[in-house]
């Protein structure tokens, strides 16, 4: 198997003076939140996070606000340094890097976007997306047409010389991924990038982010506390809350099967259907339950992994019976309008 | 039970003598180099005759165009050479710029400092609390004591005076930077020296342009007093004025060091932010 991208192996972030005692007491007597809170004047942060990112892959780490995902982010770029735990980038544990070797690896392996753009405003757009280029000393012809790249690659070529100010907060973003992307890094990390943005900008962005993301392909650790952005971007997704990953796994494995009451909570208001097959709404095929009456050149077929949302849509434009085949085109099952209603039914919770 | 007194005063007495007799060199290099300064540059500023000077001064923000500040302006200078104080002013504006110059050239590294550095600033700010709440008078003592009578203990009391509003101001300004946009900077794999020189800096730059004209108003007002111990210009005026109860010659030149302040004020306004604005504080 190839090494991941990043790994996070059991990393603990407590805040406070006595976050060392506190580690040591929850290693322990597995002390809970409050407990530590009201023994040690902690906060725990990060509880015992493990995963690993695939080289390529969008994990997408989904909680509310105070859950920690924000402090977890800033430890793989070691903006924050873990209480107890590894950080893994490439196999090297970044916390063992000295001051020089973290500079370079920021500068150069990782590109971090966050939520509300923190974009530099005495710097023009072009100066801001060049920065990292510039404190590794690139010299300003080569870094200017690099950013100017970026610039293009984000939809943004005849702003360079505009400021921050001057652009929407749509563009302000724009400019704040171009920057991340500057130096070409291995890894991306975004921090809430769209949560801060009106809903109509964000859905444009969150699908440019799609259509880029198939474009660079890099390594990609997303917050979000939107469940659907989640799904839309995550290849997997992390749920976060109080500071643990209490569930991970592809999207439809969340949404299909939530571990507990709180990411059932959380589910509830996604649409099912997508991640239902026609499998799973089909009535089987038997030729004694009269499916020997339907003439199968007459059919729409589909395949048996086809989502339910897609059937529903060609149950609406035609009359004809749906037949469910296999992967060598074999009629396996039926699905009647009954079928595809109980689904809706199930899936509206 | 009753506690003797400490002797303050012989203590400090002792401490000066030691340091009349042992840093007496050191002095006199200080004393020289400021004199040698503030000769050239009054030389200079009476170089050129009013009528040279004033349309100079006032180009500046025309240039920029920035025409009420322009206007402002030279209503001052003209105020000034009607009055006939134009060499004297000239002499404050020399003291000031000098003192001014020197103490924000301190300033600006300690303010750094300050806000870079917990344990620096553990240390300058209790000294700072102590120098804004002396009275301006007390440092015309030890200013006295070390350099006699002249311009010279004039401009280190006025430096004395003037240094603590711009290490408060570059401190506030540092401090103030955005924490999001720090953050970034350091994501980015910025140095510290990367990050003070390329984002920190230049964000607080209003917040100590705030503190240069500050300090340069702090100045003007300590060079006028200044002039009790022998640093001549506009306020020789005004303590003849006093001491020969000539009424009208004092609030001339009183309104004179008015006149120079809007002068200086509205230049450094000029080469400072946009339309010289400036952050509250």
């Amino acid at each position: 198997m190839p090494e991941p991208a990043v790994e996070c192996r059991h990393v603990w972030k407590i805040f406070g003076d006595k976050a060392r005692e506190a580690f040591a007491a929850i290693a322990r007597e597995g002390l809970g939140k409050d407990e530590v809170a009201k023994r040690f004047g902690c906060v725990i942060g990060v509880a015992d996070a493990s995963f690993a990112i695939e080289v390529g892959e969008i994990f997408c780490i989904m909680g509310l606000s105070g859950s920690g995902k924000s402090t977890l982010v800033r430890h793989i770029n070691r903006l924050i340094e873990p209480t107890s735990g590894h950080v893994l980038i490439h196999g090297e544990d970044i916390n063992a890097k000295s001051a020089n070797e973290l500079r370079r690896l920021r500068a150069e392996k990782i590109g971090m976007v966050f939520q509300h753009m923190a974009l530099f405003p005495h710097r023009s757009v072009r100066d801001n997306v060049a920065y990292g280029l510039e404190v590794r000393g690139m010299d300003r012809k080569r870094r200017w047409a690099m950013a100017a790249e970026k610039l293009a690659l984000v939809r943004l070529a005849g702003w360079e010389s505009r400021y921050p100010h001057e652009l929407s907060g749509g563009m302000q973003q724009r400019v704040g991924l171009a920057r991340a992307l500057a130096a070409d890094p291995d890894i991306l990390l975004m921090d809430e990038p769209f949560s801060a943005l009106d809903p109509l900008i964000r859905r444009q962005l969150q699908d440019e982010f799609i259509a880029l993301a198939g474009v660079v392909k890099k390594t990609t650790l997303f917050i979000t506390h939107d469940l659907d952005e989640a799904i839309r971007l995550g290849h997997r997704i992390a749920i976060m809350r109080d500071g643990r990953l209490i569930q991970m796994g592809p999207p439809e494995d969340i949404v299909l099967h939530p571990a507990d009451d709180y990411v059932a909570e959380f589910v509830k208001g996604i649409s099912r259907l997508k991640f239902l097959t026609a499998e799973k709404v089909m009535d089987p095929w038997s030729p004694a339950a009269g499916a020997s009456s339907v003439s199968l050149a007459d059919c729409t077929r589909v395949r048996l992994e086809a989502d339910v949302a897609s059937v529903i849509a060609l149950a609406a434009q035609s009359e004809k019976t749906i037949v469910v085949v296999d992967g060598e085109n074999r009629p396996v099952g039926i699905v009647t309008p009954r079928g595809l209603l109980r689904a809706i039914q199930a899936s509206a919770g | 039970m009753e506690f003797p007194p400490i002797p303050l005063e012989s203590w400090i007495d002792a401490a000066i003598a030691w340091l009349v007799v042992r840093g007496g060199p050191i002095f006199d290099v200080i004393g020289k180099t400021l004199s040698t300064l503030e000769l050239l540059l009054r030389d200079a500023l009476r170089g050129l005759p009013p009528y040279v000077m004033i349309p100079l001064l006032v180009a500046f923000p025309l240039f920029k165009r920035r025409f009420r500040t322009a206007a402002l302006l030279l209503a001052a200078l003209l105020l000034i050479w009607n009055l006939e104080l134009w060499r004297e002013a000239m002499q404050t504006v020399s003291l000031v710029l000098i003192a001014a110059g020197l103490s924000l050239g301190i300033a600006v590294p300690l303010g750094i400092l300050a806000a870079e550095s917990r344990l620096a600033r553990s240390i300058i700010e209790p000294v700072l609390d102590y120098m804004q709440t002396t009275p301006a008078f007390v440092y015309l003592i030890p200013a006295v004591l070390f350099f006699g009578v002249g311009t010279v203990p004039g401009i280190l009391a006025t430096m004395a005076f003037a240094l603590p509003p711009p290490i408060r101001a570059t401190s506030l300004g540092i401090a103030e930077v955005d924490p999001q946009i720090v953050e970034a900077a350091v994501a980015f794999g910025s140095s510290r020296r990367q990050l003070l020189l390329k984002i920190k800096l230049p964000l607080a730059l209003p917040y100590i342009w705030v503190g240069v004209n500050q300090c340069i108003m702090m100045s003007l007002s300590m060079v006028v007093i200044a002039s009790l111990i022998g640093a001549t210009g506009l306020g020789t005026r005004v303590v003849e004025g006093l001491s020969q109860f000539d009424i009208g010659k004092g609030v001339e030149a009183g309104v004179a060091v008015v006149a120079v302040a809007i002068a200086l004020d509205r230049l450094f306004a000029a080469g400072g932010g946009k339309d010289g604005s400036k952050p509250a504080m």
